[in-house]
């Protein structure tokens, strides 16, 4: 996997975009937690897919993230940032945040976007099943939020660390407040920015990935976004909860 | 120097287990806790004591912003701060402050505060708080990247409508008005402005440069406070600036008795109350994430983030809350000697008594602050003899104040 930096047309913006693999482009959205190292699910997508996974302004090491600062900015930079990488109607895959971005993509543009995979889809409310609130969980509850497997969790967020170590702690937690800084800016305090009235526009085939433990973003949405896209058909991952990509990769790859 | 009276106005009913079977005192404590009708004596009793405190000498009266938060039950100081400009004459109404960033549109504030400057006849002190995480974020809903640029742009659009004569337009990244045009305006022309702030070099700027007072509003008493007003003052000699202490205040919680031992003896409960219960608040509220620099982060304590920190609920002892500073309780000359310490060692020309804690009954608190009024504050007044003349930072009130008719007891301490 390599880590190149592109200009978009945007006057001074540069994006790290991680490439890996070859074959039929595939563009891979993530989540607010970001990329991991190495990120096995982009690696698991290389062997099938020319992957291109970039780095949202704010996640990474490059400036940029303070002129992005809504939906709307951040989607016309992934329009951008797709320009750079010179893909025409590539397959976008977004999860959790990446999934609410790529759908709004998707609905903006929807000539622009060939096919389209949410995998535990940010993006939608609805008042009966809040949805649990991100940004005031504690690192030592995230895997038990996130994972089915709460110790496969925690093994791979903090890379074999212990949350409850002081120092960690205060590494983690620095790059958490920039990813969950940015991702607030989409999601805070609650992850709905009209996409639901747009959902109608999106022309893409679409599938919808979704873990059925999933405690963060619950089942419900699944079919939500799955009745509001024509077309869209929905898969459910068993023993899996918000993190499909990494709890069942093969899986979500197979079906990608 | 100048003291002002502060009540934080916390519910003083919260039930003994309240830290083991809630998990916050703040954002999410359910209102179930909340008896209006006890309320409604809680907030009269609360008024009669600010009140009171002019009646005592105190130069400032004091009420803030909390939302969702059973220990300060102020959502809105202003409505505080309006119903004390017409029962007081005297002292200044310190308004500490309006979390200018959640005021929509933020000119709300120019109008509120311009108001009571104008009902109280130039008595306003005007605080601009950034505000806390929990308040504004998690009560009040803003984006928390976007805190500091709406707090920025709130302030030039307060202090541009209170300076201009002709309506402007104001075409804000979140604010725009086509006509900006604040009636009244304050009497006061640049009302004295009190930043709370939590040690960042930018907060210090901000006040250097507008000619702000900054102020450290702390629970954890002076000596954890030295570090941080150190900080600030290097800033302000670093920028060539003088040193007036009127630049700088600091809250301090204070219990004045007949002797050090009657001050343990009466008070300890209800600084128990409010040390030990009314400070629970989940740490997951404290910071959400983007509300705070990268740089402040890395300095700060995250302990209190670990599993074995949230489910810990140690009492914090009478003993260690006074050894460390965090009280200052005891005889008037103890008061007198500890008081000197925090004035001269935070070299601070304001502060904030924080003398009703916690489920302080009305009559304690009104003999602490007597005690304090008449037996320690005229020991203290004259501290900064070469600063006594700097006035601004405080209120230029009209000499002649308009008569209240029908209010009894106005200028007429009881």
């Amino acid at each position: 996997m390599k880590c190149t930096t592109y200009e978009t047309m945007k006057p001074g913006m540069q994006v790290q975009v991680f490439e890996a693999g070859s074959g039929a482009p595939l563009v891979f959205l993530h989540g607010a937690g970001g990329l991991l190292e190495n990120d096995p699910f982009v690696n698991a997508l290389a062997e099938k897919y020319c992957v291109y996974a970039p780095v949202l302004p704010g996640f990474g090491e490059l400036e940029g993230a303070d002129d992005l600062d809504d939906m709307q900015s951040i989607a016309l930079h992934t329009f951008d940032v797709l320009a750079a990488l010179g893909l025409d109607k590539p397959k976008l895959v977004g999860h959790s945040m990446g999934g609410m971005i790529a759908a709004e993509m998707a609905a903006i543009a929807p000539a622009d976007i060939g096919e389209l995979v949410l995998i535990s889809s940010a993006g939608l409310w609805l008042d009966e099943h809040p949805i649990a609130d991100l940004f005031n969980t504690l690192p030592y509850e995230l895997p038990g939020l996130l994972f089915h497997d709460e110790a496969k969790g925690q093994a791979m967020l903090a890379s074999g660390m212990d949350f409850n170590d002081a120092e960690f702690l205060t590494e983690f937690l620095v790059g958490n407040a920039r990813r969950l800084g940015m991702a607030g800016k989409l999601m805070f305090p609650i992850p709905d920015r009209g996409l639901a009235k747009r959902l109608y526009r999106i022309r893409a085939q679409t599938k919808l990935i979704w873990g059925e433990q999933d405690a963060l973003i619950p089942l419900v949405y699944a079919d939500a976004f799955c009745n509001a896209i024509k077309g869209a058909e929905l898969h459910k991952i068993p023993q899996c909860g918000h993190m499909p990509i990494y709890e069942a990769t093969d899986r979500v790859v197979e079906l990608i | 120097m100048k003291f002002t009276w502060f009540n934080l106005m916390p519910w003083p009913h919260l039930p003994d287990d309240f830290r083991e079977t809630y998990r916050s005192v703040w954002v999410d404590i359910p209102s179930k806790l909340y008896d209006p009708v006890e309320g409604h004596k809680v907030y009269n009793t609360y008024l009669d004591l600010l009140e009171y405190a002019e009646e005592l000498g105190f130069d400032g009266i004091g009420v803030n912003e909390h939302h969702s938060n059973a220990y300060g039950l102020m959502p809105s100081p202003n409505i505080m701060a309006a119903a004390l400009s017409r029962r007081t004459s005297r002292a200044a109404l310190v308004v500490l402050g309006n979390s200018i960033a959640l005021y929509n549109p933020p000119i709300r504030v120019a109008e509120e505060f311009a108001m009571l400057d104008v009902i109280s006849g130039g008595r306003l002190v005007a605080g601009f708080p950034v505000g806390t995480s929990m308040d504004t974020n998690y009560c009040y809903g803003t984006i928390p990247a976007e805190t500091r640029p709406r707090y920025n742009e709130a302030h030039e659009l307060i202090k541009r409508a209170w300076k201009e004569d002709e309506p402007f337009a104001f075409n804000g990244e979140y604010t725009k008005l086509r006509y900006v045009n604040c009636w009244p305006k304050p009497i006061q022309k640049n009302p004295p402005i009190f930043i709370p702030g939590g040690g960042s070099l930018e907060t210090y700027d901000f006040c250097l440069d507008n000619e702000y007072n900054y102020s450290y509003l702390s629970f954890s008493g002076y000596l954890r406070a030295k570090q941080l007003m150190d900080g600030y003052w290097e800033r302000v000699d670093k920028r060539g600036l003088d040193m007036s202490p009127y630049r700088g205040g600091f809250a301090q919680t204070i219990i004045v008795a007949d002797s050090d031992a009657d001050a343990e003896k009466y008070y300890r409960e209800h600084i128990d109350y409010f040390y030990n219960r009314c400070l629970h608040v989940y740490p997951g509220f404290a910071d959400a994430p983007g509300y705070r620099t990268i740089k402040t982060l890395k300095a700060g304590v995250t302990s209190q983030m670990t599993r074995q920190a949230v489910g810990n609920v140690t009492n914090m002892s009478w003993d260690q809350l006074i050894k460390d500073g965090y009280v200052i309780a005891g005889s008037p000359d103890t008061v007198v000697d500890q008081m000197k310490n925090l004035i001269t060692s935070l070299r601070v020309g304001n502060i904030f008594c924080l003398m009703h804690v916690g489920n302080m009954p009305a009559e304690k608190c009104r003999h602490s602050s007597k005690l304090f009024a008449e037996q320690v504050m005229p020991r203290l007044r004259d501290m900064w003899p070469e600063y006594a003349d700097d006035n601004r930072f405080w209120t230029s009130p009209l000499a002649e104040q308009a008569d209240r008719s029908g209010v009894a007891g106005i200028g007429a301490a009881s």
